[in-house]
C-alpha cells in the first residue's frame, strides 16, 4: 500500500517537474531578450536538480544526490558568468 | 523499481505530500515565467521553485532516507544551504544587468540612474 502510494506520487511529481522544464525551455526559445533566456536557463537548471532528487528517492541510491549538487553548482557559476557578460561584455576582465 | 518495501505508512504519506507540494510549486513558478509580461515581473516567478519547491523535495528526501536507514541522513542540507545562498546573488546580478542594458538603450519604462 505505502509502496504503491510512494511510487505513484513520485511518478506524478516527475511528470509535473518535466512539464515545468518544458515550459522553461519554451521561454528559453521565445524570450525576447538575452536576460530572459538566461533566467529561463537558470530555472531549467534548478528544475533538473529537483528532478534528479526525485530519481534519488525512487531508486534509493546516493549517486543522484551528488549529481544534483553538481548541477546546482554549475547552474550558479553559469548564471553568474552570463549576468557578468550581459553587464560588461566580457566575463574575466 | 522502488526499494522502499518496508517503509511505514506515515512516512510514505508525508514524503508523497512533500514531493507533490514541491513539484507543484516548481510548475507554478515555470508557468509564471512563461505567462508574465515584462522581465522585471518574470524574475520573481522562478524563485517559487528555488526556495520552497526544491526545499520541500529536499525535506522529503531527508525524511525518506532517514526512515529507510533508521539514522538521520542530513547531507541534503548542503543543497538547501547552497540554494539559499546563491539564488538571491544570481538573480540580483541578472536584474542589475538587465536594468543596465535597458538604461543604455534609453528605454522609457525603467527608472533612470539615481540623481
Amino acid at each position: 500500500m505505502s509502496t504503491a502510494l510512494l511510487a505513484w506520487s513520485i511518478f506524478l511529481a516527475q511528470m509535473l517537474l518535466g512539464l515545468a522544464m518544458v515550459l522553461s525551455a519554451v521561454r528559453v526559445l521565445r524570450g525576447p531578450r538575452a536576460q530572459d533566456r538566461v533566467l529561463a536557463l537558470d530555472t531549467v537548471y534548478v528544475t533538473a536538480a529537483t528532478l534528479l532528487l526525485t530519481f534519488g528517492i525512487r531508486t534509493g541510491g546516493t549517486l543522484y544526490f551528488e549529481a544534483a549538487l553538481v548541477i546546482a553548482l554549475l547552474g550558479f557559476v553559469g548564471t553568474a558568468a552570463l549576468a557578468k557578460f550581459l553587464m560588461r561584455g566580457e566575463v574575466i576582465e | 523499481m522502488t526499494q522502499a518495501a518496508d517503509i511505514p505508512g506515515w512516512a510514505a504519506i508525508l514524503t508523497s505530500l512533500l514531493l507533490l507540494l514541491g513539484s507543484s510549486l516548481t510548475l507554478i513558478g515555470a508557468l509564471g515565467l512563461l505567462r508574465l509580461r515584462t522581465f522585471y515581473e518574470r524574475v520573481h516567478a522562478p524563485t517559487l521553485g528555488t526556495t520552497l519547491g526544491i526545499g520541500s523535495v529536499l525535506i522529503a528526501s531527508m525524511l525518506h532516507f532517514s526512515v529507510l536507514q533508521t539514522r538521520p541522513v542530513l547531507h541534503e542540507v548542503l543543497i538547501a544551504v547552497f540554494m539559499v545562498v546563491t539564488t538571491p546573488v544570481t538573480l540580483t546580478l541578472l536584474a542589475r544587468a538587465a536594468l543596465y542594458r535597458d538604461r543604455r538603450e534609453g528605454n522609457e519604462e525603467v527608472p533612470g540612474p539615481r540623481a
